[in-house]
C-alpha cells in the first residue's frame, strides 16, 4: 500500500452517547479512525473504551449520535451486517466445534463452498502459526493458541476493520510481548484497520499509530504515542500515560512564578550536587533524597524538595551500582530540568 | 477445622443408617417386583408359594391396559414436546431480556410445581368446565404441560447462564443471523439440558395422578388404571406387573437424564 496523502476515514463517531440508566458509559464521543490505522482505545476499567468498541461492533446501540463505517451510517445496523469482526477478551471460541469449524464459521453461515472454506481455514492457520491444528478442540489448546484461533476466526471473513477487546489480557508477560509484535506484523501485512482496546498504557504506546485516552466516558486526548507522552493536555493523560510529577498551585508558583499546573516526567529531571550552578533555561529546586529504588536498568528516587513537595526522579544506571545507590539516601541534591520539558496542562484532576 | 474422621471413611453406624434408609425407600419396590411373579392370586403370603410369569401373559391380553398405556405415552410425549418448545422460548426470553414483569413471570412459571397438584387440578377443571371443550386427551395434555414446562425451563436457563454471552455475540459478529446463531451455537450448548429436562418432564407426566384425575374425562391413563385396579383384589398380580412397566418407563429416562447432566456439569 502506498501511503495515501488523504487517508479515508474507516470509522467515524459523532457525538455518540451510550447511557445505562444513570450511568454515562460513553458520553459525547467524537472520533475519526483512518483506514489502515492501528488505533488504540486506552483507559482505566469503566472508562467507556469497551462500550465504545461494542458500539462499533453493533452489540450496543447508541443512546444518541452517529456511527459511520466508511461513510455509511450503521448505528442501527445489526452486527451480522457490519463489515467488522471482533476478537473477544475471553476469545469466545465455540467449545463444541473444532478449531477448523470455529475458523470456518463465518464462511459457513455465508454458505461459502466447502473446498474454499478449507483452503481459507488452512491459510489462516498458516498466518497465525498454527498449521495443521484444524481438528483440535478449543479445550485442547493453550491460552496463547486460543488467542491465535480467535484472531484467525475474526480475520477469515476479510473484514475492513478488526476490533480487539483486550485480547492479550489473559496472557503472561512473555507471550504478551510476543503477541504484540505478531499482531502488529499481521496488521501491517494485511493493511486493514485495527481498533485495539487496552488498559495497559505501555501496550498502547508500543503498538498504536494513534490512540485515544478515555476517562469517565469521554475522550481526554487523541494523538500519536509521542504526542500523548510528550505533550499531554490534561492531568489525567499525563498521569495515565507513563509516570509523571504533577505540580500545581503554590508549589508551581514557587518554581515557575505562575500557579499554572504543569507536568514533568521523572526521566527529564537531572540529579546534581547541591552546588551546581543554574542557567536561565532550567528550573531548579534543592531537596533531600528520601528513597532510592534500584530497578536494574534505572533507579527511581523520591526527593523531598525544600519548598514542600515530593518529586519522583528516574535516572539511568550508567555507572552507578546497587551499592552506590544505597548511600544516596538522605543526601542533599539539586534537581534541574529544562524549561521545555515541563508541560503546562489545561486541566487537572 | 480438624476433620473428625481423617480417613474420609464413614463409620459403621453411619453405614448401617444409610443402609436402613435405602431399604426403607426401596423395599416396597422389591415387594412389587416379587409379587408380580407370585403364584397366588389374591392374598400376599411371604414367602410366595411359587413363582410364575403367567400374569405377564394375562396383562398382555388386557385391552384396557394397552389403552391406558398408550394414552399415557401419548400424553407424556405431547406434553413433553410442548414443554420443550415453550420452556426453551421462555428461558431464552428471561435470559436475554430485561423487560417489565420479568421477575413476576419467573415466579409464575415455577408456581405450578410448587402449588399442590390438587389446586392445579381443581382450578384447571373449573376453567375447562367454563368452556365447551369438554374433557379430552388435550385437556390432560394441558394439565401436564403446566408442570412439565418448569423442568425444561429450569434446565435450559441454568445452561444458558453458564454459556458465555460472548459466544452468541461472536456468532452474530461473524455474520450469522439470529436463527443461525440459535441453530449453530445456542442449540448445541443447550442440547443436553433439553434432553435432561425433557426426560424429567416425560417421567413426571407419565406417572401423574392428581392433575390427571381432574382433567381427564372417561379416559384412563396408566396410573389411573392402576389406581382403579385396587378395587379388584383378584387382579393384584396383574397390577403388580403393570407397576413394573411404570417403574421401568420412568426410571430409565431419569437415569439417562442424570447421566447427561453429570457429564456436562464438569
Amino acid at each position: 500500500m502506498n501511503a495515501p496523502t488523504q487517508p479515508s476515514i474507516a470509522v467515524r463517531l459523532q457525538a455518540v452517547c451510550r447511557y445505562f440508566g444513570e450511568v454515562k458509559a460513553v458520553d459525547h464521543v467524537n472520533l475519526d479512525i483512518y483506514d489502515g490505522e492501528f488505533f488504540s482505545l486506552l483507559g482505566p476499567s469503566g472508562s467507556g473504551k469497551t462500550t465504545c468498541l461494542r458500539l462499533i461492533a453493533g452489540f450496543e446501540q447508541p443512546t444518541s449520535g452517529s456511527i459511520q463505517l466508511y461513510g455509511q451510517e450503521v448505528a442501527n445496523v445489526p452486527p451480522y451486517e457490519r463489515d467488522v469482526n471482533t476478537v473477544f477478551q475471553d476469545y469466545a471460541l465455540f467449545p463444541h466445534m473444532t478449531v477448523g469449524q470455529n475458523i470456518a464459521y463465518g464462511l459457513m453461515v455465508k454458505k461459502v463452498p466447502k473446498p474454499e472454506r478449507e483452503r481459507r481455514v488452512s491459510e489462516m492457520l498458516e498466518m497465525v502459526q498454527l498449521p495443521g491444528m484444524e481438528n483440535r478442540k478449543p479445550s485442547q489448546l493453550s491460552g496463547g493458541q486460543r488467542q491465535r484461533v480467535a484472531l484467525a476466526r475474526a480475520l477469515v471473513n476479510h473484514p475492513r476493520v478488526l476490533l480487539l477487546d483486550e485480547p492479550l489480557g489473559a496472557l503472561d508477560l512473555k507471550l504478551r510481548q510476543q503477541m504484540q509484535i505478531e499482531l502488529k506484523a499481521i496488521q501491517e501485512r494485511i493493511g486493514i484497520t485495527f481498533i485495539f482496546v487496552t488498559h495497559d498504557q505501555e501496550e498502547a504506546l508500543t503498538m498504536s499509530d494513534r490512540l485515544a485516552v478515555f476517562n469517565h466516558g469521554k475522550i481526554e486526548q487523541i494523538g500519536t504515542p509521542t504526542e500523548l507522552y510528550e505533550h499531554p493536555t490534561t492531568g489525567f493523560v499525563a498521569g495515565f500515560v507513563g509516570t509523571t510529577n504533577l505540580i500545581s498551585g503554590d508549589s508551581a508558583r514557587k518554581l515557575t512564578g505562575s500557579p499554572e499546573t504543569f507536568s514533568i516526567r521523572p526521566e527529564k529531571i537531572r540529579i546534581c550536587p547541591p552546588d551546581t550552578p543554574t542557567t536561565d533555561d532550567v528550573y531548579s529546586v534543592a531537596g533531600t533524597v528520601r528513597d532510592a529504588i534500584y530497578l536494574g536498568m534505572h533507579t527511581r528516587y523520591l526527593v523531598e524538595t525544600d519548598v514542600g513537595f515530593d518529586l519522583i526522579v528516574v535516572q539511568q544506571n550508567l555507572e552507578s551500582s546497587s551499592a552506590d545507590i544505597q548511600t544516596t539516601r538522605g543526601s542533599r541534591v539539586k534537581l534541574l530540568w529544562h524549561k521545555d520539558s515541563a508541560r503546562h496542562l489545561t486541566e487537572t484532576e | 477445622m480438624k476433620p473428625s474422621n481423617p480417613t474420609g471413611r464413614a463409620s459403621l453406624g453411619l453405614k448401617i443408617a444409610v443402609g436402613l434408609v435405602l431399604l426403607f425407600l426401596h423395599f416396597p419396590l422389591l415387594i412389587i417386583i416379587l409379587y408380580a411373579f407370585t403364584t397366588e392370586e389374591a392374598s400376599f403370603r411371604f414367602p410366595p408359594p411359587g413363582l410364575t410369569t403367567r400374569w405377564v401373559g394375562e396383562l398382555v391380553n388386557r385391552a384396557d391396559f394397552w389403552n391406558a398405556l398408550s394414552l399415557s405415552l401419548a400424553v407424556a410425549a405431547v406434553a413433553t414436546t410442548l414443554a420443550i418448545v415453550l420452556g426453551t422460548l421462555l428461558a431464552g426470553a428471561i435470559y436475554r431480556g430485561n423487560f417489565f414483569g420479568r421477575d413476576a413471570l419467573t415466579l409464575l412459571v415455577i408456581l405450578p410445581i410448587a402449588l399442590p397438584g390438587i389446586v392445579t387440578g381443581i382450578s384447571l377443571r373449573s376453567a375447562i368446565s367454563l368452556t365447551d371443550m369438554g374433557f379430552t386427551f388435550w385437556t390432560i395434555v394441558i394439565g401436564h404441560t403446566t408442570f412439565c414446562i418448569v423442568t425444561v425451563y429450569n434446565n435450559v436457563i441454568a445452561r444458558l447462564r453458564r454459556t458465555a454471552r460472548s459466544q452468541m455475540e461472536a456468532s452474530m459478529d461473524l455474520g450469522a443471523s439470529t436463527f443461525q446463531t440459535f441453530r449453530y451455537v445456542v442449540l448445541p450448548n443447550i442440547a443436553t439440558a433439553l434432553l435432561a429436562g425433557g426426560m424429567l418432564a416425560f417421567a413426571l407426566s407419565f406417572d401423574e395422578v392428581i392433575v390427571t384425575t381432574f382433567t381427564a374425562g372417561q379416559q384412563q391413563t396408566l396410573p389411573i388404571w392402576i389406581l382403579s385396579q385396587l378395587t379388584r383384589p383378584r387382579d393384584r398380580p396383574v397390577t403388580n406387573v403393570a407397576a413394573l412397566f411404570v417403574i421401568a418407563a420412568t426410571f430409565i429416562p431419569i437415569l439417562i437424564a442424570y447421566r447427561f447432566t453429570q457429564k456436562t456439569g464438569e
